[in-house]
């Protein structure tokens, strides 16, 4: 890579009340470097009321996902590197969500989805009761395990063409979590879960355009788990049963 | 009707269309090899019932086919919403069996 001392970073500036513009600073280079470096960096030298969102660092809490040359990413595990266009970055808030504001998406619509796809634990036992023994080889334990090690970073949502074309559909990662919970062996309602993600902007909404598996930061799979969903709902309508 | 059965519709109309589309090409393949005249065409399809059958499920598959598949285009793309994307759909779905079902009943009584 060839030397150079500073980035030019364009950065989307506004808000509800403000149209968005692009504003450019230039930020100092280093050999190691994230894109949540380089905004970080803008916020503390050059403008400290640039707004934006993160907490862990570390690619754990899913709070910095952000446009990144027209591309969804965590900012916090994006090397500069491997995303710079020449000497240039543009960085924008995540897309198909409204602006809080700068860089900071609102995040409402995505984790009010997750509850209307019915994501939420529906107990089998009480805690008075037992633990049940979850069986870790089991088949659909494996298909549950592949897609809990989600951290609603979003990514995913801004990624998918069906969301920015119907905005009521569910999206990818609130689907998956009702995929992962229907194979749980620990959840009692799998109708419930069957008849949300069957709804208006339900499973079905789904075109299967992959963006969602080819941006999910953690490499999760919510395409195969969104069409899992539409085989059970099949299933279902033909009398079959799980 | 649920988005859910509009769904299923579609796909159980796709698997119904699937036999009939390689059926109909196969036919077209072999019907021309002599030439192409009106005349022979409705000699086989005139006074026909399996053609007639053939060809008047192939009309409902598609109409209700294309009908469901132009609404959610009409949705995402045209930004149409609500009871007015329902009506359009259902406009085209019905006009499209109107315009087969005549075609239909050209060619086969």
């Amino acid at each position: 890579m060839p030397e150079r001392d500073h980035l030019t970073v364009t950065v989307q500036r506004g808000g509800p009340d403000a149209p968005m513009r692009p504003q450019t600073f230039e930020v100092p280079a280093y050999d190691n470097q994230t894109v949540l470096d380089v905004v970080s960096w803008i916020q503390q030298n050059a403008d400290p009321t640039l707004t934006y969102r993160f907490a862990c660092r570390v690619g754990m809490c899913g709070s910095c996902a952000m446009m990144v040359n027209g591309v969804p990413r965590w900012t916090c595990r994006t090397h500069v590197s491997k995303v710079l266009d020449g000497n240039a970055i543009e960085v924008g808030p995540l897309r198909n969500l409204p602006v809080i504001k700068d860089l900071a998406a609102d995040m409402d619509p995505f984790f009010d989805k997750w509850v209307a796809a019915e994501g939420r634990h529906h107990p089998t036992r009480s805690r008075d009761e037992e633990i049940a023994p979850i069986d870790p080889i089991a088949a659909e334990r494996q298909e549950a395990n592949a897609g809990i090690e989600c951290i609603n970073c979003s990514v995913c949502y801004s990624a998918c063409d069906t969301v920015a074309g119907n905005p009521d559909y569910l999206g990818p990662a609130a689907l998956q979590r009702a995929w992962t919970l229907y194979n749980d062996a620990k959840d009692a309602d799998r109708d419930a879960i069957l008849d949300a993600v069957s709804a208006k902007g339900g499973c079905h909404s789904c075109h299967s355009m992959g963006s969602c598996t080819a941006y999910c930061p953690n490499e999760l799979d919510p395409l195969s788990a969104i069409a899992g969903l539409k085989r059970a709902t099949a299933k279902r309508f033909f009398g079959g049963r799980k | 009707m649920s988005e859910f059965h509009l769904y299923m519709a579609q796909r159980l109309s796709a698997l119904v269309m699937a036999p009939f589309v390689l059926v109909h090409i196969g036919v077209m393949i072999y019907a021309i090899q002599g030439g192409l005249s009106a005349a022979e065409i409705l000699g086989r399809t005139q006074g026909s019932v399996f053609w007639f059958a053939f060809y008047g499920m192939f009309v409902v598959a598609v109409s209700i086919h294309a009908a469901i598949g132009l609404r959610t285009i009409l949705g995402e793309w045209a930004g149409l919403r609500g009871g007015a994307r329902d009506v359009v759909a259902a406009v085209i779905g019905l006009g499209l069996m109107a315009l087969g079902a005549q075609a239909v009943w050209a060619v086969t009584s």
